[in-house]
């Protein structure tokens, strides 16, 4: 009698259980990309693996941005994973609001993601996001223009040899820009393109003692570098062009090449580029100083502090960072559209080393650095952005000054005191000085 | 000779009143074309106008990926909720100031108006944690009493200058009929104020409908509504303008139609008492 009263119990204890982790729902706020966008659509396997919903709640990138932001600081709990990237992670983990990913199981092989991807993503060794997809920048370039120009890409290329092949394949006659780059305000935008760029003739952004650095020789080369090779051979109007038109011109074979994050690779080489048969990749240019003008980011899944279901929040980021979720997608559509740059044992598939653009992605990845991103020594961590809660703020208002000098409504002089200026107020506010 | 003037310049008023609406118009129209185009037409350089392949793949990608029906629901609930909460509360605030003023009306009128011009980011931390303390984050009754709040200076202002136009004897004579304060409101007021209360509220739900910045701010999953919906197809990395503009399509095709339904209550509304 007590035993079968025991046995009922535990079968009810078990189905109330069993009910409780079917009813639990994760919310996760995500970006819209393609990846992303993937993920949403096998969301369906871990639910029926594991017996957890979830929800998405999908937003553009800044909005969203602003979004996990204002929830993260007020302890909102609306979210149960949040999508963000390398500039928030450290500073989100270093102020305690992120979950330490200290604990994931061995299975998952931690050890696998990308050292460079990995350093981004933690602070003070631990890491606090982990890496959906990674990318560096590199060049795009139409190899039939390329040839045509009577020249040959290097593996490697100068900026020097990059400006003379813009030249060489500009044809304004045929509607065909040398080369395109991102000129739009944003400091994700044109601001995380120059910021790579200065780093590679050796501007940084400050000194040891964070004082604003627009007024070397390096940042004045950089501006005035760019705007001179943009204007012989970029399109009309680059001033306001960011990755989406840069991407739209190049797939309507309208610029000979053109410099952005990796993640593009498989966007020229798919099925809406008239160009995707000819072109060919390149490490992004350098100026001999020792850095190259490559950036490092990655969207990353990362577990507010407060959430009320940690575990099972951590049981989706291992799932959808994990190699199985990569062979889940190769298998259904092929290597290409697999998440890049997170794990190092994707760069050792034979199968995946047959993807043309591969190797490149990986060398990029490889050759970034965030924690000595500069020829001189500078202060913070980062390539393309300085990790430091100021630096969205600042940089927005530096790209806007860069922005009007490419749209010719100042001279590079003008812009770069102005962003002197603006740099050192805002960091004397913020009580750096 | 004087006919054949005014005709003429009927003609060039017309032709005027045209270009102006179709250049208004012309981005929705721009939006809907685009909706049907495949990604790469979108972003044809020069732009297809018409002669393209039609294809409703982008409609049919949008309803796989999104819940269009739960986001059109909680847009639905929350401007029209929004709108009668407001009604409701808007309709004796204005009775009162336009039929028994005090020397402040118009102070309080001018302040209440003022509360609009302060920027929404503003006051975003206080009430997000207000919403935290009484849980009504990704609520859509939270979100339908914060947008009655942000619209309600407007639909005041709105029924005062309708109400203003009543002349105030007929109300003293249905007082004097023995008409209560209630009897008064609803049975001689509002029927008189119809026209004006249908363009207020119908104002009003646009408004409430287009509002982005608390919808955006205050939802997550469960309560966001239509504007939430196109907020997610929009993307800095990745060309998605056709699956962008059939999302885009689909949220404002209720209010279009809504608004070109009404559209002679609305502008008879809007110009009600403006001329005297």
């Amino acid at each position: 009698m007590y035993q079968r009263t025991a046995l009922s119990a535990v079968g009810a204890l078990a189905l109330t259980a069993g009910a409780a982790l079917a009813q639990s729902t994760l919310t996760i706020a995500t970006v819209n990309n393609g990846d992303m966008i993937r993920m949403q659509g096998y969301t369906d396997k871990f639910t029926e693996e594991t017996g957890i919903a979830v929800e998405w709640v999908t937003l553009e990138e800044n909005v969203l941005r602003s979004r996990v932001t204002t929830d993260i600081t007020t302890k909102g709990g609306q979210f149960d994973i949040m999508t963000i990237g390398m500039y928030e992670t450290p500073i989100w983990g270093a102020n305690g609001w992120l979950v330490p990913l200290d604990d994931l199981s061995d299975e998952y092989d931690a050890a696998d993601i990308l050292p460079a991807m990995a350093g981004g993503l933690s602070h003070d060794g631990t890491l606090y996001a982990a890496p959906f997809y990674g990318e560096s920048s590199m060049i795009m370039y139409r190899t039939d223009l390329m040839e045509k120009a009577g020249m040959e890409m290097p593996d490697a290329p100068t900026w020097e040899f990059v400006r003379e092949a813009a030249a060489a394949m500009t044809d304004r006659d045929a509607d065909i820009n040398g080369i395109c780059l991102r000129g739009k305000a944003g400091w994700g935008e044109g601001g995380a393109f120059i910021t790579a760029m200065s780093n590679s003739f050796g501007a940084r952004w400050f000194d040891m003692d964070w004082n604003a650095q627009f007024d070397t020789e390096a940042w004045a080369n950089t501006l005035t570098f760019f705007k001179g090779m943009m204007d012989e051979s970029g399109p009309a109007g680059y001033a306001t062009n960011g990755f989406n038109e840069n991407l739209s011109l190049f797939n309507q074979g309208k610029c000979g090449m053109w410099i952005d994050a990796t993640v593009a690779a498989s966007f020229v080489t798919g099925g809406d580029s008239t160009v995707a048969d000819s072109v060919g990749f390149a490490l992004a240019p350098d100026t001999g100083l020792g850095k190259r003008s490559n950036w490092l980011w990655a969207w990353a899944l990362a577990v507010p502090a407060g959430t009320q279901q940690e575990a099972e929040a951590k049981q989706f980021i291992e799932w959808a960072t994990s190699k199985d979720y990569i062979e889940l997608v190769a298998e259904n559509e092929g290597w290409a559209n697999v998440p890049p740059g997170a794990r190092t044992s994707l760069y050792e598939n034979p199968e995946y080393q047959k993807v043309p653009f591969a190797q490149k992605t990986l060398d990029s990845i490889l050759s970034a650095d965030p924690t000595n991103s500069t020829v001189e020594e500078s202060p913070y961590v980062g390539i393309q952005f300085a990790a430091i809660p100021e630096f969205a703020g600042i940089a927005t208002e530096v790209s806007q000054e860069f922005s009007a000098a490419y749209a010719g409504q100042q001279t590079v002089e003008e812009a770069l005191e102005k962003a002197q200026a603006i740099t050192n107020e805002a960091m004397e506010a913020a009580g750096y000085r | 000779m004087a006919r054949a003037v005014t005709n003429q310049r009927k003609m060039i008023n017309t032709a005027a009143a045209w270009t102006v609406g179709l250049l208004i118009f012309f981005p929705i129209l721009w939006t809907i074309l685009t909706s049907f185009k495949s990604e790469a037409q979108a972003i044809a350089d020069p732009p297809i106008f018409l002669f393209f392949d039609w294809t409703t793949e982008n409609y049919s990608t949008v309803m796989e990926r999104s819940n269009y029906g739960r986001f059109l629901w909680n847009s639905i609930f929350i401007a029209g909720g929004s709108t009668i909460l407001g009604i409701i509360i808007a309709v004796p605030a204005a009775w009162s100031m336009a039929f028994v003023p005090s020397k402040r009306t118009k102070d309080i009128l001018l302040w209440m108006l003022s509360t609009k011009m302060l920027p929404a980011v503003g006051v975003l931390y206080p009430i997000y944690l207000l919403f935290i303390q009484f849980g009504l984050l990704d609520n859509v009754y939270g979100l339908t009493f914060v947008l009655m709040l942000i619209n309600l200076p407007i639909i005041v202002w709105m029924l005062y200058t309708y109400f203003r136009e009543i002349p105030g004897e007929i109300l003293e004579a249905a007082r004097m009929d023995g008409a209560t304060l209630k009897s008064e409101i609803l049975y001689v007021l509002t029927p008189m104020a119809i026209p004006g209360i249908a363009s207020t509220l119908l104002l009003n739900f646009i408004l409430a409908w287009n509002e982005a910045f608390w919808t955006l701010n205050l939802t997550a999953a469960k309560a966001a509504p239509l504007t939430a919906f196109i907020a997610s197809y929009s993307s800095p990395e990745g060309l998605f303008y056709a699956k962008l503009s059939a999302a885009s399509t689909m949220a404002i095709a209720p209010i279009l139609i809504l608004g070109w339904f009404s559209q002679k209550q609305l502008v008879r509304g809007l110009t009600f008492g403006a001329v005297k």
